[in-house]
């Protein structure tokens, strides 16, 4: 299938004073329309500066972020950011938050129109009845929900995300996964997710790519041949237990102690 | 107790303390006026003089209240400079703790000779000038200490600075901008009185305390300060009012 969201041979370095620091030294990434993408790599290997790249806020030293045929060269309306941070303006409420988007992305639309669509998806990350809540009144689960909510509100075409699951504690990470999976069926967007945990790359992932260490360029690629509406406990099966060995065994490469016992 | 009835009657019952307390030391020490006015002589220069107090009063009043607005401005806009510019904020940190650090008494003098005979201008220019620092450096550093996530959910969809500015950096400010506000207005009631006080032909609740002293009604003198304190904490609630509204929602539920 053709590529949607197609990253060739980027190189990026941060100046620093001690010279130019190199981040990122050849990354590929093809992600065709729709599909999940999880990417993972040792700490510290270049990780978020990707999610600078594909979003806009930044341009690759060398090689080319392509979205949709067109080089990203700027930001574009069409792109949807959630963090690790949920990012909720205190003084707002819930649904004034998720409603932000719209603001700059469509600020004709009338306000009835936008209010429907925020209170469409928060009653499907099931904030139904927290609309008029402040941010603070929730708990650090439901301000991620909200986020979710917000980084999808106008119906971005790409979704970045960058860890947005690792603050919370282990239920609620796994309860978000399905929140995530849901969000996807009901509403078609392409994803690049950007994580440490190996088992949300694989419950969540399409394809999950591995990363060197930094400078990081894309050390291997796997395909997460799973069913799309798979739930947590596809997680304890063989199949998913073969791709998490496998994985681990990418990363010890990708920290270089491939050679050290395990 | 009910909880507003209380928010009423301790203050209150504080100020009737600490009148209390002075009459009584005012009465042991047997001290006349001269020395120290009691609370007792106070009622009779308020009589006397409430037109003068009025009068007086507003000006001190609409002074300071100017002043704090152009400090409000100016401040702001310094703050908003110095936030944005790495090198602006190099550059103009230094002269503005330095200027911060001039006693503002020594300034009196200068001003009066530069804008000579401009009362109500030179007071409100010390009343500015005196409360603008708290206010610039409260921008400057809510604006340059802002999360790059707050201002990359809007950056990422092509939003301009000044929208990102005006629908996350400002809102997000304003918590540190009345606390700076709310010392501020102390001080621009400080600058204001200076002037008022010092220089000759001055008007305003400070020229009614200079003259209670060069007539020597000592009560008159003592009648002033009382009015002082109680415009300052007129002025201090009004900022702490006007947060309330605009920046109540930093103010977390007590569990």
């Amino acid at each position: 299938m053709k590529s949607f969201l197609d990253i060739k041979g980027v190189h990026h370095a941060y100046k620093t004073r001690n010279g130019p620091l190199p981040v990122l030294e050849g990354l590929d990434l093809e992600v065709p329309k729709g599909e999940f993408c999880a990417v993972v790599g040792p700490s510290g290997c270049g990780k978020s500066t990707l999610t600078r790249l594909v979003s806009g806020l930044m341009r690759p030293d060398r090689g080319a972020v392509v979205l949709d045929g067109q080089e990203v060269s700027s930001p574009r309306k069409t792109v949807g950011m959630a963090f690790q941070n949920p990012v909720m303006l205190e003084w707002r409420s819930i649904i004034e938050n998720v409603i932000l988007p719209l603001e700059i992305v469509a600020p004709r639309m009338p306000r009835a129109e936008r209010e429907a669509r925020a209170e469409e998806l928060l009653s499907m990350v099931g904030l139904k009845g927290f609309e008029n809540k402040r941010p603070s009144e929730l708990s650090g689960g439901m301000r991620q929900r909200a986020s979710l909510c917000r980084a999808i509100v106008h119906r971005p075409d790409v979704l970045i995300m960058d860890e947005p699951f690792g603050a919370l504690d282990n239920f609620t990470r796994e309860d978000l996964w399905q929140t995530m999976r849901d969000l996807r069926a009901a509403e078609p967007f392409t994803c690049v997710l950007i994580t440490h945990d190996l088992r949300e790359s694989v419950f969540l992932g399409d394809q999950v790519v591995v990363l060197t260490g930094r400078p990081a360029k894309t050390q291997y690629v796997l395909d997460v041949d799973l069913p799309a509406d798979r739930t947590i406990d596809v997680l304890y099966e063989p199949k998913a237990v073969e791709m998490l060995h496998l994985l681990r065994d990418q990363i010890r490469i990708a920290q270089g102690r491939d050679g050290e016992m395990h | 107790m009910n909880e507003n009835l209380q928010k009423i009657v301790v203050p209150l019952t504080a100020i009737v303390l600490f009148l209390a307390i002075w009459e009584l030391i005012v009465q042991v020490n047997g001290w006349p006026n001269y020395v120290m006015a009691s609370p007792s002589d106070l009622p009779e220069a308020y009589a006397k003089y409430w037109k003068l107090f009025f009068t007086m009063g507003w000006q001190t009043l609409w002074r300071t209240v100017l002043g704090l607005l152009i400090a409000v401005v100016v401040g702001t806009l310094l703050g908003m400079i110095m936030g944005f510019s790495r090198i602006a904020r190099d550059g103009l940190y230094p002269l503005l703790v330095g200027f911060n650090a001039i006693p503002k008494a020594t300034l009196v003098p200068v001003l009066a000779l530069l804008f000579i005979g401009q009362h109500d201008f030179n007071t409100v220019l010390m009343a500015f000038l005196i409360s603008f620092f708290p206010i610039a450096v409260s921008v400057g550093i809510g604006l340059s200490t802002l999360e790059p996530e707050y201002r990359d959910i809007l950056r990422a969809l092509g939003a301009s600075k000044f929208t990102v500015f005006w629908k996350i950096a400002l809102p997000k400010t304003l918590p540190e901008f009345f606390g700076a506000l709310k010392v501020a207005v102390t001080l621009a009631f400080i600058g204001t009185n200076l002037v008022e006080i010092v220089s000759p032909h001055g008007r305003g609740l400070g020229a009614l305390f200079k003259s209670g002293e060069t007539n020597g009604d000592y009560p008159l003198m003592f009648a002033v300060l009382i009015a002082l304190a109680a415009l300052g904490i007129v002025l201090y609630y009004a900022v702490v009012a006007l947060e309330k509204i605009f920046a109540g929602w930093a103010e977390r539920p007590a569990h």
